[in-house]
């Protein structure tokens, strides 16, 4: 018998652990700097803005749009063959920064470039839970 | 600094490319050495002429020190030694390298030989996890993104922004399979039409099968000395008239635009280097991994206005009797794509076509050549200028 295929899991590192033990508790984690007040994704020891090395957590609005996205027919490993088809995107959130994702709870066909979303968790493991998108309706957006 | 510092200064005097495709009679460092006899048989001398040696690692058959394990294979004692690694970028950036170890006098004879062995030396998911792992291991690779999908996000991109359809896209793999059909060495020789492209698998929006390059076994090298000892050679110089890189970012998640790219930049400084333009070029050897790629370039590069390739491309202008005649020997489309090692088959080209030895898809008359590599994700680009004449 061979063990089920795994996901590649994200392996933290030191300026990153804040971040996913914000995945954990379901929040999705921003670093501000306080110097700028730019927002930065992915976390950094500085500010990629003005070099400060005075950055703050907040937590997201978790509300953004999607910038560009793909429908993946052919599953990157075995792992991942159960979601075929899926979304991988590019999400602008509303901070200004933009991280990759996935949109799901959708019809991957229905989807559009600059769609709202919002972010959604998927938890992998006790340890690791991981920021998705799914998109959100004019009604919703209307009540924002 | 002083622009004309590189420009004519070095020439390639030796140029080969390995059988490509399926070539399992080699692995990956046999390859690399095979490519290498080749060039040094182009150029007619002997190994222990090569004082300078560049490689880039295999994913087939990988060592920690790549450029030495292939200097002692081939037993041969070099001054200057490196491998390099920047995906497909990788050929012309280094190529800027050598040519100013040779300028400098830190050697006289380089030799760059890259191979690799995608096709029999690993396992299609090998092969599609190894390459797909350039993304972020924190923020993208747990997405499940394949290497289509991070282009097919550019793709979507260039459409959204300007219109491009996927017929447009098509046209590119339709344009370099009518020249690899002339090529007696590409790997797919098949005339295939927009519709068979459209109909063909979908791999990733917008980006089906056939705007896709190939996985190939393949490897190619090139043999660079100084502009004076050049002519000492069996075959008619090509001398390096410009080269310029631009670095944009590293994972597609952190780029500054999605349909503009550091070619640029890299375009900007070659074309600067080598005091010529766009128009000045006779025939464009350019990266192709994905159709779209092949798009951004043309108008990053300056041979038609941004937002434009798809209807230039549509209207024949890469077409070897057109304004670009563009990836003559069939590109990584429909040549070979051994992965890293990829661009150097247009470097290749580049050299058999400023030598006007191509036979049926010779551009005719080439005396300027432009050759564009890009690495990572649409991330690192460089651009080179190459002249029959020296002063050309």
């Amino acid at each position: 018998m061979t063990d089920a295929p795994v996901k590649h899991f994200p392996r933290p590192t030191p300026e990153t652990e804040a971040y996913w033990e914000g995945c954990r508790k379901h929040e999705l984690l921003l670093q501000r700097c306080t110097q700028c007040s730019e927002f930065q994704f992915y976390p950094r020891i500085i500010c990629t803005n003005c070099a400060s090395e005075n950055l703050e957590w907040v937590k997201a609005s978790g509300r953004g749009q999607v910038l560009t996205f793909t429908i993946v027919r052919r599953a990157v490993s075995e792992a991942y063959a159960a979601d075929v088809p899926y979304v991988v995107a590019l999400i602008q959130l509303d901070e200004g920064p933009t991280m990759m994702s996935n949109v799901v709870q959708c019809d991957p066909e229905t989807l559009e470039v600059g769609g709202p979303v919002q972010v959604v968790f998927e938890d992998w493991s006790e340890e690791f839970s991981i920021p998705q998108f799914r998109p959100v309706s004019p009604a919703e957006v209307a009540k924002k | 600094m002083k622009m004309d510092l590189l420009r004519g200064k070095v020439a390639i005097v030796g140029a080969a490319d390995t059988e490509v495709g399926k070539v399992p009679q080699y692995g990956a460092t046999a390859l690399c050495v095979e490519a290498a006899r080749r060039a040094l048989e182009d150029a007619g001398i002997t190994k222990d002429k090569i004082d300078g040696l560049v490689t880039c690692n295999s994913m087939a058959e990988p060592y920690m020190y790549h450029a030495e394990a292939i200097a002692e294979y081939l037993q041969i004692f070099p001054r200057y030694c490196i491998s390099v690694a920047a995906g497909g970028g990788t050929t012309f950036s280094i190529l800027h390298h050598a040519a100013s170890a040779i300028v400098t006098g830190m050697c006289e004879t380089v030799l760059i030989s890259m191979a690799d062995c995608l096709r029999t030396g690993l396992s299609r998911e090998q092969a599609m996890t190894l390459q797909s792992s350039t993304g972020h291991p924190q923020f993208e690779i747990p997405y499940g993104p394949t290497v289509p999908a991070y282009y097919a996000l550019i793709a979507c991109a260039h459409m959204d922004a300007y219109g491009t359809t996927p017929e447009q896209l098509a046209a590119v793999a339709v344009s370099t399979r009518r020249h690899a059909a002339l090529n007696p060495n590409a790997q797919m020789r098949e005339i295939i039409s927009v519709e068979d492209v459209l109909s063909s698998r979908m791999i990733a929006d917008p980006l089906h099968l056939l705007d896709c390059s190939l996985v190939s076994d393949g490897g190619a090298a090139v043999i660079l000395t100084s502009a004076e000892r050049a002519t000492d050679f069996p075959h008619h110089p090509v001398y390096v008239l410009g080269v310029g890189e631009g670095h944009g970012y590293e994972h597609i998640s952190q780029a500054r635009s999605l349909t503009t790219s550091a070619a640029v930049e890299s375009g900007r400084r070659a074309f600067e280097m080598a005091g010529l333009g766009p128009s000045d070029v006779d025939v464009a050897e350019i990266y192709d991994c994905f159709t779209p790629v092949a798009l951004i370039e043309l108008e990053d590069l300056g041979f038609c206005k941004k937002g434009e390739a798809g209807a230039f491309v549509e209207d024949g202008e890469t077409a070897l009797d057109g304004s670009v005649p563009m990836n003559t020997h069939g590109g990584l489309l429909s040549h070979c794509h051994p992965g890293n090692p990829g661009s150097m088959f247009a470097l290749t080209e580049a050299v058999t076509q400023l030598r006007h030895s191509a036979g049926a898809r010779q551009v005719k008359n080439a005396e300027v050549a432009l050759v564009h590599a890009q690495g990572g994700i649409m991330s690192s680009h460089a651009t080179l200028i190459l002249g029959r004449e020296r002063n050309g």
